[in-house]
């Protein structure tokens, strides 16, 4: 019997394998940030260890940083302390480090591929859940805990237990204005926030092979909201084109090339699982709840918990509309937003803000709310510039930051309000989520842009 | 890391399904460099209100955390299970947890104990009526129980043997060091490194 992809990828990163435990894989690449990391580097100057491969390790500041001043010291004394000690890490330890003010600074998952650093076939780690962005690439890339970082700093190979696989099969085309995100929405909406649970999907059909490299990593991203720790997407030429001329790109490229096209799912291979989902029938998606399974195509109207039959989610489905300060049968379309967020490893690549910068060219955004524009690294920022996008986030009103994760966990100053509802591209509405009492509805860079131009959640078929 | 054989002490009822880590602890309390002290931000929001189980004098001697369903899911962060464990929880009990903060705990010492709903929902109506109930989660037997009702729940053997003998994962990976030196003598030279690019 033939291979899926996951499978493929898995079995060549073997380092040993031996009934009854689990396997030693090789990790390609590791990924490090400030906020998972100081404990393991604790843990490896105590046991006297060193780093086994700095050259497959290397480390952003993202989730802790300012969006603004960044020139001048970080004002928050603990939040500067972290991110120090991650200098200091890296300095001691010889991990490349790309800090604020660098071109290369940005979210983690951002990073990756711009240096052309994530590419097909790798095994692909980091202390983040959102790794699962690099399965886009046709990588297998999932998010560790600190312990787990500490145990690739010192061996580059981490002890896994192998996965199950899962096929989401999304077959049709996209109507105008229906984006990546609305397909990933749809999905978690559709098997729920445990129901990739020990899985790696595979996403494939004929409107994932559509997606641009940008929308393939905001679905991947989003593997981890359904439960799964990873999401893979086959390599094609978009994917081999993405690559090349990337700083990092195979110099034997055409020996990396012959491999890469070897990765893809066989014929007879077989999925534990297979889900199908018409992207023909697809609406933009919105979330009105607190976990990002509420989602609802944002023609529909908030739903009523006494209509949900299973006792479990109608208990949550209750006590999420009185934290979002919701009522049963309100249209979306009639929430009114108070902060509209743009950003994220999810949407805060440079198609992203294109997108949304076109629907608000040479318009305002409206007065009772503010937006953040928040690009995903330095280098998409400085790339922005280039295209003139700043102007147009300016002109309409909006906020132009700095790279970073921002309002999407709210660790730094970028934070919303007790009370406040935002519509955020980033991928995660739990309460207190973008700051403690916040409200988030996520949504695509489209309705984000639409919503900051009419005040309440739209897309850019109601302007 | 400490051994885990058994544990014995009462429980604490959190009938709340989708706990996220972001409850468990808001990323503001992520700013720290230790492992230690993360116990002010448990479930720092729910805090706040007086009711909240953690608050109320019957459930504050509780080290055995039984929750609803989808557990933990969300974040990567293992401060989720250094702040459990730094309050005193030895073992969280729940229908299903997250992939990740499943294999954090497990790493961590923290058990996390799965078993169905049903039994769930019977432990919860038993601390609920008696808190001051024991409930003993055994790893050695793979049981947990409590008044007369025995449950028993999987593991696997690996990581049972693992945190019965208190092993330190990295420990056991260094003793493989010669099948790591071959398999990188074995990789493709067109891998990517991180070296910067002299351009
Ligand atoms: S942007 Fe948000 S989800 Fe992505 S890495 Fe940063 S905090 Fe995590």
């Amino acid at each position: 019997m033939g291979k899926t992809l996951a499978e493929k990828i898995w079995s060549e990163h073997i380092v040993r394998a031996a009934a009854g435990e689990p396997d030693l894989i090789y990790i390609d690449l590791h990924l490090i940030h400030e906020v998972t990391s100081p404990q393991a580097f604790d843990g490896l100057r105590l046991a006297g260890r060193k780093v086994r491969r700095t050259d497959l390790t290397i480390a952003t500041e993202d989730h802790n940083t300012p969006t603004l001043n960044i020139d001048k010291p970080i004002a928050d004394p603990v939040s500067k302390l972290q991110v120090d000690t991650l200098r200091a890490n890296c300095k001691e330890f010889g991990v490349r480090i790309h800090s604020l003010g660098d071109a290369e600074q940005g979210i983690v998952h951002v990073v990756g591929p711009q240096l052309g650093l994530t590419q097909p076939g790798m095994t692909i780690v980091c202390g983040d859940s959102h790794t699962s962005t690099h399965g886009a690439f046709g990588a297998l890339a999932f998010g560790i805990g600190t312990s787990e970082v500490e145990h690739v700093l010192a061996t580059q190979t981490l002890p896994l237990a192998r996965p199950k696989t899962m096929a989401i099969n999304v077959e049709g085309k996209l109507k105008a204005g229906v984006t990546a995100k609305d397909i990933i929405l749809a999905i978690i909406a559709k098997i729920g926030t445990g129901g990739g649970q020990g899985y790696v999907i595979e996403y494939r059909g004929s409107a994932i092979r559509e997606l641009s490299m940008e929308g393939r990593m905001t679905v991947c991203n989003m593997s981890i909201e359904a439960g799964a720790r990873a999401g893979v997407i086959a390599p094609d030429e978009k994917t081999f084109a993405y690559i090349k001329g990337k700083p990092h790109a195979p110099e034997e490229f055409d020996a990396a090339l012959a491999y890469w096209k070897t990765l893809f799912t066989d014929a007879d291979a077989k999925f534990d699982v297979e889900v199908n989902l018409d992207a023909d029938a697809l609406e933009p998606f919105v979330t009105w709840g607190t976990n990002p399974g509420q989602g609802l195509p944002l023609n529909a109207n908030v739903p009523d918990p006494a209509k949900i039959a299973d006792a479990e989610e109608r208990g949550a489905a209750e006590r999420a509309l009185v934290y979002m300060g919701l009522e049963a049968g309100t249209p979306l379309k009639k929430i009114a937003i108070d902060t509209v967020f743009l950003g994220s490893c999810t949407n805060g690549r440079i198609e992203d803000l294109r997108a949304a910068a076109d629907v608000l060219k040479g318009k305002k955004i409206s007065s009772t709310l503010r937006m953040l524009v928040v690009p995903g690294s330095a280098r998409v920022r400085l790339q922005a510039e280039q295209e003139g996008l700043d102007k147009v986030f300016l002109d309409a009103g909006a906020e132009w930051r700095n790279a970073g994760c921002s309002m999407c966990l709210g660790m730094n100053p970028d934070q919303l309000a007790v009370g406040e509802r935002s519509a955020s591209t980033s991928n995660r509405n739990f309460e207190g989520r973008q700051g403690k009492g916040g409200r988030t509805h996520l949504v695509s860079p489209l309705v984000a842009a639409a919503t900051a131009l009419r005040g309440t959640l739209s897309s850019p078929a109601d302007l | 890391m400490e051994k885990f054989i058994k544990h014995t002490g009462s429980g604490v009822p959190l009938r709340r399904s989708n706990v996220d880590t972001d409850q468990i602890i808001p990323a503001v309390y992520l700013k720290r460099v230790t492992r230690s002290g993360f116990e002010d931000g448990l479930f720092s929001a729910w805090r706040n209100d007086p009711d909240f189980v953690l608050n109320q004098e019957a459930y504050k001697k509780g080290t055995v955390l039984v929750a609803g369903v989808d557990f933990g899911t969300g974040s990567s962060r293992e401060h989720a299970v250094w702040a459990l464990q730094n309050y005193g929880f030895k073992a969280v009990i729940s229908s299903r947890f997250a992939d990740i903060f499943r294999g954090n705990s497990l790493k961590g010492g923290l058990l996390t104990v799965i078993i169905d709903q049903s039994d769930v929902e019977n432990i919860w109506a038993a601390i609920e009526a008696d808190p001051t109930t024991q409930i003993t989660v055994d790893l050695d037997t793979r049981t947990v129980s409590y008044n007369s009702t025995v449950l028993p729940f999987e593991i696997d053997d690996y990581t049972r043997w693992r945190l019965m003998e208190g092993l330190d994962d990295i420990g056991l990976t260094l003793k493989e060091t010669d099948s790591i030196d071959s398999f990188e003598g074995n990789r493709a030279s067109y891998k990517p490194k991180t070296l910067p690019i002299k351009k």
